[in-house]
């Protein structure tokens, strides 16, 4: 099966549901969608397995198409569409979990007819997640991306009736309109410099430089890494994250945080590896640049996090801080080898153990917000006592965000310190063990209060709904097994 | 069979977690290791105990463990004597079984699996997986009303000091190239450019987890609020950690430049046995009393440590350290487990408020009073040999022609230690077992026979090495 075959899958899925949920009457709620979405995103999950591209079967008509020239499917390809697909599954299954909150804050308060749609977008950005993961060039990767941020622009504000995920919708829209500007126009220098906008075409161009004026190259460069930034929550375009995240729908946020982040990173992947190859004119330029932004991006992000009361903000900086890590193992650019992974799998690699952790926290933030009516630290007070499986839960969800070895935490941050050391990056490297200890101090703050404080008299015990134990249950197993025995992951990369 | 020894207490940890009896799992666990741990010292040559599973292919780290020498074998022997009497001692608050036993258990699978790993990757990540459990216990269900802000400061004080550990270890991966430890000590010291900066690192972070004089702080007041069970395997397990990764790591790779530090080391540890010494003297409280001695007593060994750098041949002052290492993990498990029998029998742990205990409870008083005389270093107990030996090793390189070198003088400073252990610990004693009886203390009961079996087991392990320190002796060669 092509592997192209995947995207028209999960569009198709996100039609159809959105026709039935508009033709089907409503009175049995809109959960059902988000289940169904699910169930088939699960099922082209499956298929992801079996699709191969025109190298799989060169002998197939379809091989020959000129399709294969902007589409493509290698390892990483196909490692970042499970990856999209997976988030994509949790986060329905998160919202069908969050849909008393959705249906409060749309049009019919008292009932859930507004919430229909709020299963489907994810689809459609799923698939330009999907898509960016097999662009060849940058046009393709920017309309990829472009149907990606479009559907979160409404993700975002999707609780219409409440002002904090209004004001969240303007400020995601405004800088996200701000970046695209500057994506474009980088893009626009670069094909000015280059004569080419693929990644092929990019990486060919550098390796005979001719007469290359590498300034306009570099301005291009650092506008396209400005606009990439905005998706990845880099320093200086990460400025919406902490209100967009505070704001929006719990699940948007996860989507946003996980699946969003992702999409930047497989981008800006594609797009630096030509120029931070060993021939590459512009290398060590290349080279400072995302090294500055990686350094910024973890001082920042983790230490503004540390005064932070409401946990879902907190995990907003935390997220800055992660794409700090994930960008120092990009400026430490190394190709994969017999002793290392290389740095395009490791980012590979965190990404999924930054996928178990984060799903597996916004899960439990969903409930807490459900049923205990809000998102602050101090709403986890005491739920060492009230519901100690769950505090259990967290506690090691926690600590593997923080870092704490034999969790899928540790494995992430492990990979990019070896890079970053054999790369010699010592000053990156020192400011990133700074920012992991102040990692220890603001994850260990929740930690604190589940167990040591005393729960609010009127704190609710919270009662997990079946999807959420189960979803909850499965990622944290995850995220232990794969602290010991990190293999599955690998096997998925290769 | 060494996999069995660190994940048995990791699945009985789940499975209390998930509703397994608590206690029934926790002592079935702890049994087994025991067996288990036993057998490693019968065969410690056998093939049966290696396991090794490759986890990251790039770069290549494998979960590992074997016994790679005499030290791994009584370092996990002592593991397994504390986690079983620690699991059995103890007053669990009534419903707080399962957190109580998981962590217990949790506490002792990372200690197992750090001196078990031949991979520099889980020998560290092990112990910080020891450190989570305590911490939360600490704060859940420690002592005191301090006990949060206590807890808060170790985690901070001993997550920065793992850190400063990670980047002196993280420096060695990378010089050597490989994260097998045996690999590592294979290839010899590391280029010499390197080791001062390596061994610096090295002495703060494991320094600070062993409590070194001045990064001790966070040692006393944590033992004093810490739940009995947490208490003994922290001070009597987990602290050797940290003098294990100098013996194993340090000195064999960094020997030239730990010698640069030798002086400053040699004032530091006089700091851990005389300063902190007099600081226990003036404890009125018998939690933190020993706290602090367990501060002092690591001078001890550090002493041996520094023997072991001015002299690289000196088998002796190794043999001294791991055997003073074993000694006193076992004589502090097993006094900060009659400390909580104290206060659960007389309600207070204040000396002011104790006194005549050996009238109405005579075998706890036996009991105590040889743990304290264990403490104190008299002939007959395990510290006794470790603590000559240590003194011995000292001098061995002595040479009257050269006259005092300065391990030798910071040696005859440190046996004034020995005065300084034996008036606190007497004094305690008879603060509060002897003179006239109060009224707090005239009617306790006196220890019952679940308590006594893990003094007993402590014990036993005590006289056996006092007597006969050629049970560790031979492993060790």
């Amino acid at each position: 099966m092509p592997a192209y075959y995947l995207e028209a899958f999960t569009v198709t899925l996100g039609l159809v549901l959105l026709l039935a949920e508009a033709f089907f009457p409503a009175r049995k709620g809109k959960a059902w969608v988000g289940i169904a979405g699910a169930i088939g995103l699960a099922g082209i999950l499956a298929s992801a397995f079996l699709t191969i591209g025109p190298e799989g079967n060169p002998t197939a008509n379809w091989a020959s198409w000129p399709m294969w020239n902007f589409y493509q499917f290698d390892s990483l390809a196909r490692f970042f569409k499970i990856f999209s697909l997976l988030t994509t599954i949790f986060v329905l299954l998160m919202a069908v979990d969050y849909r008393s909150i959705l249906a409060r804050f749309t049009d019919h308060p008292e009932s859930e007819n507004g919430t229909g749609e709020f299963y489907c977008l994810p689809i459609f950005a799923c698939a330009g997640m999907m898509w960016i993961a097999s662009a060849r060039d940058l046009a393709t990767a920017f309309v990829a991306l472009e149907l990606v941020t479009v559907t979160f622009y409404i993700l975002v504000a999707f609780m219409r009736r409440n002002i904090g995920s209004l004001e969240a919708g303007v400020k995601y829209l405004i800088i996200g309109a701000l970046s695209t500007g500057f994506l474009v126009y980088g893009i626009a220098w670069i094909y000015g410099s280059l004569g080419t906008m693929t990644f092929d075409g990019l990486a060919s161009a550098l390796h005979s430089p001719g007469t290359l004026h590498t300034t306009p190259l570099l301005f291009g460069i650092a506008l396209v890494l400005i606009g990439l930034g905005f998706k990845v929550g880099a320093v200086p375009t990460h400025i919406w994250i902490p209100d967009v995240y505070q704001g929006a729908p719990t699940p948007t946020t996860a989507f946003l945080s996980v699946g969003s982040k992702a999409a930047g990173f497989v981008l800006l992947i594609r797009f630096i590896e030509p120029f931070l190859d060993g021939f590459s004119p512009v290398r060590h330029e290349v080279t400072g640049i995302l090294a500055i932004l990686a350094t910024a991006t973890l001082l920042f992000g983790n230490f503004a996090a540390i005064p932070q009361t409401n946990f879902k903000r907190l995990l907003g900086y935390s997220s800055i801080a992660h794409a700090g890590f994930l960008l120092l193992a990009l400026a430490a650019w190394q190709p994969e080898s017999i002793n290392s992974l290389g740095s395009s799998k490791s980012v590979a690699f965190y990404l999924a153990t930054y996928l178990l952790m984060t799903l597996a926290v916004f899960f439990v933030l969903g409930q807490v917000r459900v049923q205990r009516q809000g998102e602050a630290i101090a709403d986890f007070n005491g739920l060492g006592k009230s519901n100690p499986r769950l505090a259990t839960v967290m506690t090691v969800l926690l600590a593997a965000l923080a870092g704490v070895p034999l969790t899928a935490g540790f494995v992430g941050k492990f990979l990019v310190f070896d890079l970053a050391r054999n790369a010699h990056f010592w000053c990156p490297l020192i400011i990133g063990c700074i920012g992991a200890a102040a990692g220890f101090y603001y994850y260990f703050k929740i930690i604190r209060a589940m167990w040591w404080i005393e729960p609010d008299s009127s704190a609710a015990t919270i009662v997990l709904p079946r999807i959420t134990q189960i979803s909850l249950i499965m990622l944290t197993a995850a995220v232990i097994i794969i602290g010991i025995y990190p293999e599955p992951i690998y096997a998925l990369l290769r | 069979m060494l996999a069995i020894l660190v994940f048995l207490p990791i699945l009985a940890c789940l499975a209390i977690l998930f509703g397994a009896p608590a206690r029934l799992t926790a002592i079935a666990a702890a049994t087994i290791n025991l067996v288990i741990g036993l057998l490693a010292c019968c065969m410690p040559k056998s093939e049966v105990w290696n396991f090794s599973l490759t986890t990251l292919e790039k770069p290549a780290i494998h979960l590992s463990f074997s016994l790679m020498d005499g030290m791994s074998v009584v370092m996990i022997l002592l593991s397994v004597l504390v986690t079983m009497a620690a699991v059995l001692s103890g007053k669990v608050p009534a419903g707080r079984e399962k957190i109580w036993y998981a962590s217990i258990l949790l506490i002792a699978a990372g200690a197992i699996g750090a001196f078990a790993s031949t991979d520099l990757f889980y020998f560290y990540a092990f112990h910080e997986l020891a450190l989570v459990p305590s911490f939360l216990m600490i704060g859940l269900l420690g002592r005191g009303d301090d006990r949060r802000e206590i807890a808060w400061k170790i985690t901070i004080y001993l997550g920065l000091g793992s850190l400063v550990l990670l980047v002196g270890l993280v420096w060695l991966a990378n010089l050597t190239g490989t994260f097998s430890i045996p690999e590592m000590i294979a290839a010899g010291p590391v280029d010499p450019s390197a080791q001062k900066g390596i061994a610096l690192l090295l002495l703060i972070g494991f320094g600070t987890l062993v409590s070194l004089f001045p990064f001790h702080s966070w040692a006393a007041p944590a033992y004093a609020s810490a739940p009995a069970p947490v208490s003994m395997l922290h001070a009597g397990v987990l602290k050797k950690f940290g003098l294990y990764g100098l013996l194993r790591l340090a000195i064999p790779l960094a020997p030239i430049g730990l010698q640069a530090w030798l002086t400053p080391l040699l004032i530091l540890l006089l700091g851990n046995i005389l300063w902190v010494g007099l600081i226990t003297i003036n404890q009125k409280r018998l939690d933190s009393m020993l706290g602090n001695s367990s501060v002092m007593h690591m001078g001890y060994i550090f002493l041996a440590i520094a023997a072991l750098i001015s002299a690289p041949e000196n088998p002796l002052a190794k043999s001294a350290a791991i055997l003073l290492m074993f000694a006193h993990g076992i004589s502090i498990a097993l006094l900060f487990g009659l400390t909580d029998r104290i206060e659960r029998l007389t309600g207070s742990i204040d000396m002011d408020d104790l006194g005549g205990l050996a009238k109405a409870a005579p075998s706890l008083a036996l009991i105590f009073g040889i743990a304290a005389m264990a403490s104190i270093g008299l002939p007959g107990l395990a510290n006794f040999s470790g603590e000559v030996l240590v003194f011995l090793s000292a001098f061995k390189n002595y040479d009257p022609m050269t006259g005092l070198g300065p391990v030798q003088i910071t040696c005859i400073l440190a046996i004034w230690g020995v005065v300084i252990s034996a008036v606190y610990m007497l004094r305690a004693y008879r603060r509060i077992f002897q003179g006239p009886s109060l009224k707090s203390t005239e009617s306790v009961p006196d220890l019952s026979l679940t308590d006594r079996i893990p003094a007993l087991l402590l014990i036993i392990a005590l006289f056996a090495v006092g007597l006969y320190p050629n049970l560790l002796l031979n492993l060790l060669k």
